[in-house]
Order: structure tokens, then C-alpha cells, then sequence
């Protein structure tokens, strides 16, 4: 069975007396361990698949079905609790909480899963030595280089085991160097099984993954294997420490 | 997740954003903290002016029948048809303390008006009472030096007085008043006993401002034919009724009214004044808190504005947690401890000014300050921070995780 399945997904938007279709109409399926990347200019709906793959917002019409639970109709709590559960979320700006350290940040899903106390300390110490930061734990956020934040931001989406990593342009705010860095720690991630989506409107960054989806006009205009993915794998190795699940 | 959990966390929070916005906090705080002052001495103000109320209300016992002439309650066209009405008379009190089997003291007494010196000091408009030796424990007097009138002063009518604490400080502000002689009107008296202070009394009345003779010595040399009021001392306060029914059956009887006739007497008590009394001072401690209470409430829009403002520049953050998991009550949550810790802050800061404060505030009228009123205040302040945090804490739970993360 897929971990996403998507059909006839459509999302507008009413913006005062217009409407704006977002996605007219998109239908898609994803199998567990696979990592893509979702390509499109800005206006194109990438942003709006990504939110609706992300149970951050609810179609207008359509079927989505995450980890085999139709997710299309779950109100606000629900999805909060999908969510936690199901998708981990790598962002452009990186979206770490300013004032708290790397450690904190890091267990912030676990304390909302409900998890105690001794024990998310444990997965969050484990997850921050995964990508290389176990000396960074009690830095907070403007302590730490670009490189690094994103890389407390893996450590993040990744502590709850949720099925799917969702990276909105995780490479956007970084200089090339360290954007490859982020890249190899992903490529390590779907190496050990882990289900990778990447949005992104970079074809550089797009070449990493093994699957391209293109979207257009608020529908999918290609949605093909990549034949030879771009390896990063030089950084990769450095970042991560052996796989311990 | 658990409410234990998220609501550590959300104290956490709390804490730091309040410690990241110090002077905000700080003069936010300044509103809650003037309403708990003005609250806390407004209820201290008022458990005073109540622990007041109830020591006069003590002063004139509410467990005695005042049996009379005339009723406290007569109007004008009943006044015409009672003043014909006999005294009472110094026997009808003896036969009464004879007869009564509900009340546990009887005394009589009778009231006017003279002049007190010693030497060339004098006291005038002294509140001069006659009463028998019963007439401590009845009216709920106690000295501080000397005794009372005894039974043989009454019977023999001895020149004695037993002063109020205002004239023996007054005349003998040395001491040595036991023994010593005064002068009331012309009638040479021996101190005997001095009256413990009693204060003032709400109309500004001063208690302490009392001669006491013998009823005797009263009707023979100061008021020849005074008007005597009977005083009951009623064994048990639930009795009150039977004690009335049972002394106007009594007095009938010593007054031979025949039984198709009107009462020729009146009894009194003193459930109208306490009645009055209890009103009154209702209505000063609903007004009192009201119009301190608004202070309080003018704090309450200053945290909630300062809410709004913080949910506002927090948008993003409240956008990552939801996008990590965080459900609308889990925010919701956070932002009413946020707000509760402002006040409740506020409240504990209040409190430290209003103690001193009420201490000055006792040197003029009595005023305390109680635990219940401290846990009240405390109460309150958290009350007032949930209340006016309620409404930005709902609108950061019910925000839209897409456009919250697009914030900046």
C-alpha cells in the first residue's frame, strides 16, 4: 500500500470577490522510502500541495489517504495530531524557535506527543548527534551558523519518527556549500529508509532526488524518475554518525 | 499530550517570554498591581469597618429586651396616644427579674444628661446613667480598675460612680481615681470603679464619656421621676420571641392591663439597628468594591491589549508549533498562563505594597488583613488574567498554521 495517495486533489481560495484556483485537480502516489522533489516557479500550487501533503491546510475537494487514513476532512486537532505524528518539517527559514536551545527544539515535538520527560530527552540527544550536533545541544538558535539551524531543523522533523521529512526549500537561506551539506544529510536519511519530499524551484537541488514532480498552473505537468541522481554523499558522510535505527 | 506536561511547558514559556519583555511586563503589570492594592485595602477597609460594626453592635447587645415606655418604632400619631402611658417603676424590674424564666440577668436603668468636675475641671453634657448592680453583666461592660456598684450601694442609695475610661483619663490623668471624690451636678460622689474604653460609637457618640450611679441615688438626686427602662438579658438568642412573649405577659400582669386592652409598655430590641447596621455596611463594602474593583478591571484591559500585541509579534512561533504538533488548546493553554503569570505576579506584588499599607491604614480605623483575603486576592488576580487573556489566547489557538508560518 502507498504512504500517500492523492486523487483529484483541488484547493481554491477566495481572495474578496475572486477565486483563486490553487490546484485544479492533482492526483499522485507516493510509496514509503522514496525521495522526491516537487518543482515548480512560484504561483505554480507547489506551496499549496505541500501544505495539503503536510496536513497543514484541508482541500476543497479530493481524497488523500496518509499512512492509509483519509486525512482530507480531519478538523484543526486532528491534523495537529497527524501532524506530530506522521511529518517532519524542514523549512526554508529554518523556523526554530528564537529563544530556545537546540536541545529544547528539538524535543518540542515529543512534548506535544506526550512523551516523558526523561525519554525525549534521550530521543532529542540522539537525534541532534545524528546530524553531527551533540556539541551544540545548549545552543540557541542565533548561536548557531545557517548550516547548523538547518540542521537542528532535521534534527527536529526527524525525533518522532514520522513517516514523511517535507522540506519547503531547505536550501534556500544557505550558501551553496552547506546546501549540499543538508542535501547529503537527506540523501543519508532516505539511504536508511526514511520517505524524503523536497520542494523546491532549484533545479540543482531537484537533481538530488530519484523522483521529479513538476507542477504548473495548479496541476502536474511532468512527474517522471530521475535516471542519475546528484550525490552529496562527500558531506553526508562526515555529518552523520552510523545509522542507529 | 498531558495537561501536566503542556501545562509545565507553557509555564516554561511564560517565564521566558516574560523575561525577554521586561519593561512590557513590567508596566503592564503596574495596572493589576494598583487594582490588587486598592482591592486588598478596600477589603481590609471593610473587615475593619465590619470587626467595628460588630463591637458596637456587642456594646449594645443584641441578646437584650429594652422593656419600656415607648416603642423605638412609634410614629407620630401613636406617640399622641402613649405618651398618657404610667412609668415603669423600679419594683415593676424586681418583679420582672422574679418572675421571667428565659432571660439569665435583669437590671434597670435610666439615662440623662449632667455636669462632672473635680475641682475646677469640668465635664460638661456627660451621659449620666442610674443602674443596679446588675447592670455590668446586662449591658456587657467590663472594668479596667476598681468594681462595680454592689447590691448595697443600690439598696442604700451610697454616693458611689464608677467612671468612663474618657472622664477618669481626663480628671485623674495621673491616676488615683479609686477613692477619689467627684462632683456630678451637686451631689459629692466617691470613685469606685473606672469602665474599660469602649471607642466611639458610628455617630461619633463617645461611649467612654459615662457616669454611673446607683438607680437609687439616681431617682432621689438627679431625676425625680425618671423614665426606668427594664433590661432582659435573654438566656439564649433563639429565645428571643419566647423571652418577649414571656416578659409582655409578665408586665401585663404587674401592670394589671385587662386583657381587652393594648400593651401599656413597649418592648424593644435591637434587630432593627443590627438590621440597619448589616445594611449599611453591605452597601459600603458593594460600593467600595465596586469602584476598586474597576481599578482592577482598567488592569485587566491593559493585559489583555498587551495579549493581543504578544499573540500578534508571536504569530510565526505559534505557527511552528502548530506545524510541530501543537493543538488549538495546547496554545490556547499557553497564552492564558502567560497572562495569568503577569497577574498573578501583579497580584503577589500588590499584596507586599498593600501589607504596609494597611498597617498605616489601622493606626485610623481598624483594618486587618486576613489569609482569606490574601488567598482572594490571589484568586482574583488570576482570575483577571485568564479573563482578559481569554480572547488573544483564542485567536493564537485558532490561527490558520499556513498563514501563521508565513508571518514574519
Amino acid at each position: 500500500m502507498p504512504l500517500i495517495q492523492i486523487h483529484d486533489l483541488t484547493r481554491r481560495y477566495v481572495m474578496g470577490t475572486e477565486t483563486v484556483h490553487a490546484l485544479r485537480g492533482v492526483s499522485l502516489s507516493i510509496e514509503r522510502g522514496e525521495y522526491i522533489a516537487i518543482m515548480g516557479p512560484s504561483g505554480s500550487g507547489k506551496s499549496t500541495l505541500m501544505n495539503l501533503l503536510g496536513c497543514l491546510d484541508s482541500p476543497s475537494s479530493g481524497y488523500y489517504e496518509l499512512n492509509g487514513v483519509n486525512v482530507a476532512h480531519m478538523d484543526d486537532n486532528e491534523l495537529a495530531e497527524i501532524r506530530n505524528r506522521e511529518i517532519g518539517f524542514v523549512f526554508q527559514s529554518f523556523n526554530l524557535l528564537p529563544r530556545s536551545d537546540s536541545l529544547h527544539n528539538v524535543e518540542l515535538p515529543l512534548i506535544y506527543a506526550g512523551i516523558p520527560s526523561d525519554e525525549r530527552r534521550e530521543q532529542a540527544v540522539e537525534a541532534l548527534t545524528n546530524v553531527g550536533l551533540a556539541d551544540r545541544m545548549h545552543h540557541k538558535p542565533n548561536e548557531l551558523s545557517g548550516g547548523q539551524r538547518q540542521r537542528v531543523a532535521v534534527a527536529r522533523a526527524l525525533v518522532n519518527n514520522p513517516s514523511i521529512v517535507l522540506a519547503d526549500e531547505p536550501t534556500g537561506n544557505l550558501d551553496s556549500r552547506t546546501g549540499e551539506e543538508i542535501l547529503g544529510l537527506f540523501e543519508t536519511l532516505s539511504r536508511r529508509g526514511n520517505t524524503i519530499i523536497v520542494v523546491t524551484h532549484e533545479e540543482e537541488v531537484a537533481q538530488h532526488a530519484r523522483r521529479i514532480i513538476r507542477i504548473r498552473d495548479g496541476l502536474i505537468a511532468a512527474d517522471e524518475v530521475n535516471p542519475n541522481p546528484r550525490a552529496a554523499m562527500k558531506f553526508a558522510a562526515a555529518l552523520s554518525a552510523p545509522a542507529s535505527s | 499530550m498531558t495537561l501536566v506536561s503542556e501545562f509545565k511547558e507553557s509555564v516554561l514559556i511564560a517565564w521566558a517570554a516574560l523575561r525577554a519583555n521586561k519593561l512590557r511586563a513590567g508596566l503592564t503589570t503596574l495596572g493589576i498591581v494598583i487594582g490588587i492594592v486598592s482591592v486588598t485595602l478596600m477589603g481590609t477597609a471593610i473587615t475593619g469597618l465590619n470587626a467595628a460594626f460588630k463591637k458596637s453592635l456587642a456594646g449594645i447587645s443584641a441578646d437584650t429586651l429594652f422593656i419600656q415606655r415607648f416603642s423605638w418604632m412609634t410614629g407620630e400619631t401613636e406617640w399622641r396616644m402613649s405618651r398618657n402611658r404610667r412609668e415603669l417603676t423600679l419594683q415593676n424590674a424586681k418583679d420582672v427579674a422574679r418572675l421571667a424564666t428565659l432571660v439569665s440577668a435583669v437590671s434597670v436603668e435610666s439615662q440623662g444628661g449632667g455636669t462632672v468636675s473635680v475641682g475646677r475641671k469640668q465635664a460638661r453634657g456627660v451621659w449620666v446613667e442610674g443602674n443596679d448592680e446588675h447592670s455590668l453583666m446586662v449591658r456587657g461592660l467590663s472594668l479596667s480598675a476598681g468594681r462595680w456598684l454592689t447590691e448595697s450601694d443600690i439598696q442604700a442609695g451610697r454616693p458611689v460612680c464608677v467612671l468612663g475610661s474618657y472622664l477618669a483619663e481626663r480628671f485623674f490623668p495621673y491616676g488615683g481615681v479609686i477613692g477619689s471624690k467627684v462632683k456630678l451636678n451637686d451631689m459629692n460622689l466617691e470613685v469606685v470603679g473606672v469602665m474599660e474604653k469602649q471607642g466611639s460609637f458610628f455617630t461619633g457618640f463617645n461611649l467612654d464619656n459615662q457616669i454611673v450611679i446607683p438607680i437609687t441615688r439616681f431617682t432621689r438626686d438627679f431625676a425625680r421621676f425618671p423614665d426606668f427602662t427594664i433590661m432582659a438579658k435573654v438566656r439564649d438568642l433563639s429565645q428571643m420571641a419566647d423571652a418577649k412573649e414571656e416578659l409582655r405577659g409578665i408586665m401585663r400582669k404587674l401592670r394589671r392591663v385587662p386583657p381587652d386592652r393594648d400593651d401599656d409598655f413597649a418592648i424593644n430590641q435591637q434587630d432593627a439597628l443590627v438590621n440597619f447596621f448589616n445594611a449599611v455596611g453591605g452597601t459600603i463594602a458593594a460600593v467600595g468594591l465596586f469602584i476598586s474593583g474597576l481599578s482592577l478591571f482598567v488592569g485587566g484591559i491593559g493585559i489583555m491589549n498587551i495579549m493581543f500585541v504578544s499573540v500578534a509579534e508571536r504569530t510565526k512561533e505559534i505557527g511552528i508549533r502548530k506545524a510541530i504538533g501543537a493543538k488549538r488548546r495546547t496554545i490556547l493553554i499557553q497564552f492564558l498562563v502567560e497572562a495569568a503569570t503577569i497577574t498573578l505576579g501583579a497580584g503577589i506584588l500588590g499584596l507586599v505594597i498593600a501589607w504596609p499599607l494597611t498597617l498605616v491604614v489601622d493606626r485610623f480605623l481598624a483594618a486587618e488583613m486576613p489569609l482569606w483575603l490574601v488567598g482572594i486576592a490571589l484568586v482574583v488576580s488570576v482570575l483577571t488574567g485568564v479573563v482578559s487573556g481569554f480572547l488573544p489566547a483564542w485567536r493564537a489557538a485558532r490561527m490558520n498554521p499556513v498563514d501563521a508560518l508565513r508571518a514574519e
